[in-house]
């Protein structure tokens, strides 16, 4: 078997860099960890679950999707193509992983958006078993397990009690990362660690079945009192992928640009006449929480949450869907509609 | 695959203020592949993303129908800065235009059947391409009604047109303006939508309905046609929520499950009724 001696993640990482891979992976940026581009002398993290999600390599929060010049009142459009480089999502958690069945589904449904299959097709996926977990880790309540291989081209696996990595490739592009990996990796045995325990924290099935009949339960005031509307949870979330268009502009050109949006926020559903269905912040949390769990599934037979946890590491108010959908569970047993 | 969000180029052939800033263009293809594309997927009911660069994309109706193959329609009413932008947009010029998406009027299915239109004020557009699409194939449909309201008269739009379904023998015009609304030589009915449709009793005996206006008028028609006899399933009429992408991924027009952009924006009053009705 391939192995990786731990203080060697980020000689890998410079190694596929080398090779051409753009290498997103958990940096060490002051306190915090990112998922970003590597480069060296960036310090590596294994031990952390970043902030953001890996979502950002394939869906950028802002991303140019059209282009145009102008010449007095007249205008010209210009022809934009996805600018989608190699890219290797180095050690990113089976969660972050997960979350690419849900993109795939949406962008690929009905019309295939261009911008993102591009990104999707040009990245291989490198994960990381998570041999540790915090209070937010939620996974194994949403089907998914702490050392999964869901959409992985390829899986570290920490070993012989952190002191090294084991390289399993999975796929052809996996294949690919142990090739240009060589150099730093070593032929040899080790045995994997346990992977982390994460304790179900409430039973999914049952919050769709609740949320079925569950949307004009007077318990959605109550669960979304704390909610500030800020719109952190969704930019964080592996899966959210509402988005925004807008056009930037100098007098001579300009670019129209998709930008990450979020239904917390009021203006998301706002009609230009004034109208808003979603009027207040009950309405929008409903939203969040049904979108994950009663009609994504319904839509796409699967579940728009993969558990990672970081809505409810992020909020300035201590809200998670973890949180929300243990007491929507409580509220279900108890036969409050 | 190509880049979904690039819009073709549309010259605007002309443009006609109709009321208060309410504006039409009539505008035609620069790119004959896109026209070709158009029109192989064109049926009434769908809509597009008008634009102009720099400073953004609004969703319309195509108020024309597929009948017309020279150009298409839109109209609309100067709300915020997009539309502000378009309307400031004169013949000779061009804009930008995505589409046809979303779903449309089954007026094949509604053949042999009488049908009556019901809008209010900037909502005609969208029932405009329906009307035209069957009054250009006429026989095929039985007794046509179109019941037409605004708050004044100013504020009625195609005002030519309403004259031309006037003169025609084979459609009934009912015009009518709220009270206040009219002028010294208002030949039309003076009342609110709802109220003239209850006057007017139309038959629901083989009949399709098609109603669109502002929410507080649909509120109040609905159960008129309820109580004439029209089942939820004969009557129809369209969402129409805030959209960026119109294709199916950017998540703001969502009701429920569905994406008013994809399963819209056509929708009978019975699929309308199994909505979460907080959402709408």
């Amino acid at each position: 078997m391939k192995t990786l001696e731990a203080t060697k993640l980020a000689d890998l990482a410079a190694a596929l860099t080398a090779a051409g891979y753009r290498v997103i992976a958990p940096c060490q940026r002051g306190d915090q960890v990112h998922l970003e581009c590597y480069q060296a002398g960036k310090t590596l993290r294994a031990d952390v679950i970043p902030v953001n999600s890996a979502k950002d390599a394939l869906f950028p929060r802002s991303e140019v999707i059209g282009r145009y010049r102008f010449e007095g009142n007249e205008f010209e459009t210009v022809p934009v193509a996805p600018q989608a480089g190699k890219t290797v999502l180095l050690a990113v958690r089976p969660c972050d992983a997960a979350a690419l069945a849900p993109l795939d589904a949406v962008f690929n449904w009905d019309y295939k958006d261009e911008f993102y299959n591009a990104h999707r097709d040009a990245t291989t996926v490198v994960a990381l078993a998570c041999t540790a977990a915090d209070d937010q880790c939620f996974c194994t309540s949403v089907g998914g397990s702490p050392d999964s291989t869901a959409n992985a081209d390829a899986v570290l696996r920490p070993a012989d009690g952190g002191k090294r990595f084991i390289l399993e490739s999975l796929t052809d592009k996996g294949q690919a990362i142990a090739a240009a990996g060589q150099a730093v990796l070593t032929e040899g045995q080790a045995q994997a660690d346990p992977p982390a325990q994460v304790a179900p924290a409430f039973d999914s099935a049952a919050v769709t079945a609740w949320a079925k009949d569950g949307f004009d339960s007077p318990l959605w005031k109550e669960l979304s009192l704390a909610c500030m509307g800020c719109g952190a949870c969704a930019y964080t979330c592996p899966t959210c992928h509402c988005f925004d268009i807008q056009d930037e502009a100098t007098r001579r050109e300009g670019v129209r640009l998709r930008n990450w949006d979020a239904c917390g926020f009021g203006l998301f559903t706002k009609h230009a006449g004034g109208h808003n269905p979603r009027h207040d912040q009950a309405s929008r949390w409903r939203q969040r929480v049904m979108h994950k769990f009663a009609y994504f599934p319904e839509r796409f037979e699967m579940l728009a949450c993969t558990g990672c946890g970081r809505c409810g590491r992020l909020c300035g108010n201590g809200m998670s869907i973890r949180e929300v959908c243990s007491q929507i569970e409580q509220a279900a047993q108890a036969g409050v509609k | 695959m190509s880049n979904l969000y690039q819009p073709t180029v549309m010259r605007i052939a002309s443009a006609r203020d109709e009321a208060p800033e309410i504006r039409t263009f009539r505008l035609e293809f620069t790119d004959d592949q896109y026209k070709q594309d158009f029109y192989k997927k064109y049926r009434v009911g769908m809509f597009g993303l008008y634009g102009l660069p720099g400073a953004g994309e609004s969703t319309f109706c195509v108020a024309s129908p597929p009948t017309r193959t020279d150009y298409i329609e839109c109209t609309f009413r100067r709300t915020g800065r997009v539309t502000a932008a378009l309307q400031d947009r004169e013949a000779g010029q061009t804009i930008t235009f995505r589409g046809p998406y979303g779903n449309s009027f089954p007026i094949d299915q509604w053949k042999g059947r009488n049908i009556i239109f019901i809008a209010g004020g900037i909502a005609l557009p969208p029932v405009r391409s329906v009307i035209w699409n069957v009054l250009d194939r006429r026989s095929e449909f039985g007794k046509v009604t179109i019941v037409y309201g605004a708050r004044t008269v100013a504020d009625l739009v195609y005002k030519d047109e309403l004259a031309q379904w006037e003169a025609m023998d084979d459609v009934e015009l009912i015009t009518t303006v709220d009270p206040g609304g009219e002028t010294a030589d208002w030949k039309g009915k003076i009342g609110f939508v709802p109220t003239v449709v209850k006057d007017s009793a139309p038959s629901p005996e083989d009949c399709v309905a098609v109603v669109c206006g502002p929410p507080i008028m649909i509120k109040f028609t609905l159960p008129v046609l309820t109580d004439l006899g029209f089942a939820a399933g004969d009557i129809f009429t369209t969402l129409e929520n805030r959209m960026k992408c119109g294709i199916g991924k950017c998540g703001r027009c969502n009701v429920g499950s569905l994406y008013v952009c994809k399963d819209g924006p056509v929708f009978t009053v019975e699929q309308v009724g199994k909505m979460p009705q907080g959402d709408l």
